[in-house]
């Protein structure tokens, strides 16, 4: 029982290593000719690792290129280093790549005309919500203080005597 | 104000039918920043054992090219290999490769046994040139237009549906084009 398991680890183990090596995206070792070694000088450095953590890796999507392991992330922190040690600003370093890849390496989307629905689109809902709420209450406690007009003479009988018929049945039972 | 009941109803609807849309995006399919923009600036050593290397003046001479980029560790490479094999048979419009961060010998014996579809080829061995055309996920498949810019871009695995309804339909309106 315990063998056949193990064996079947394995197996699963074969497939999924064979299943990657086919998957799209994944050069071999071989291929590597870049190296990701930190910049010498400190404060550049910090200012290439501040930009690894807001440029997405677009091999794995929603990881920036700091947190990825992919070959792509490493080339682009490469890139990015050689830009900032070339002297360029983190602007034009972040321009570099955007110009190739889209905004859509920037994790943070841009604020412009085609994403004005995605950066104000919440506050209008919040807005349109908070507003239609406040619409309702302010109705309702017009209506609520409209006090009920007192009872006339044969209203307060009928009410006398209804309670007292309560009385006189909790008093028998 | 009765109608004001309605109004949730309508926005789940609205909703469900955005969010049931957004279901059928695929996420990899990243729109190229480079649509019509010309190619790149480069210039690329052949791959070994061959003598036409591939720059931007390759894709500039006025005729409309297929730019397939391509690597001998892809497993999905070689699934669309007969295809521009199919397409360099053919002969209506040249195909070059850039063969992108790949081992030398690798290449070349991939290229020898399956079959070489490319006119000229480019050997971009750290990436660099591949990071210029906005590569990420190898195989992609350009199509230049007659200007040496690029009209189109197929990121992934090439089947014989996209080249024959997209790629090669596009190919022959741009080469319809006067220059």
């Amino acid at each position: 029982m315990t063998w056949a398991s193990a064996l079947k680890a394995i197996a699963m183990a074969f497939a999924v290593i064979g299943f990657l090596s086919l998957a799209p995206g994944t050069p071999s070792a071989l291929a590597q000719s870049t190296i990701d070694v930190p910049l010498e000088d400190l404060s550049e450095e910090s200012r290439a690792k501040a930009l690894f953590k807001i440029l997405r890796c677009l091999v794995c999507q929603n990881q920036s290129i700091d947190d990825s392991n992919a070959d792509l992330a490493r080339d682009l922190r490469v890139l990015v280093r050689q830009r900032i040690a070339a002297g360029d600003s983190d602007d034009q370093t972040v321009g570099y790549i955007v110009d190739r890849y889209g905004d859509w390496v920037l994790l943070e989307p841009p604020f412009k005309q085609a994403t004005l629905i995605l950066w104000l689109g919440p506050l209008a809902i919040l807005i349109l919500a908070v507003g239609g709420i406040a619409l309702r209450f302010r109705r309702r406690t017009v209506e609520a203080p409209v006090a009920p007009a007192p009872l006339n003479a044969d209203e307060s009988r009928r009410l006398a005597e209804l309670l007292d018929d309560v009385d006189t049945k909790d008093g028998t039972s | 104000m009765r109608l004001g009941y309605a109004i949730p109803l309508v926005i789940f609807f609205a909703l469900a039918v955005a969010l049931y849309v957004g279901l059928g995006l695929k996420p990899r399919d990243i729109p190229s920043a480079l649509i019509d923009k010309p190619v790149p600036t480069f210039d690329l050593a052949a791959v070994k054992g061959r003598d036409k290397g591939l720059a931007t003046a390759d894709l500039n001479t006025g005729e409309v090219s297929l730019v397939n980029v391509f690597a001998s560790w892809c497993g999905p490479c070689r699934v669309e290999h007969p295809l521009w094999m199919d397409v360099q048979a053919a002969g209506n419009v040249p195909l070059h490769g850039i063969n992108y961060k790949d081992d030398p010998d690798n290449a070349a014996n991939w290229l020898e046994r399956f079959g070489d579809p490319y006119t000229r080829t480019g050997a971009d061995r750290n990436g660099r040139v591949g990071i210029d055309w906005g590569v990420y996920g190898v195989p992609e498949t350009f199509v230049i237009d007659r200007q040496g810019r690029i009209r189109y871009k197929h990121v992934g695995v090439m089947t014989r549906d996209i080249l024959d309804d997209r790629i090669l339909p596009l190919v022959r309106q741009l080469q319809e084009q006067k220059q």
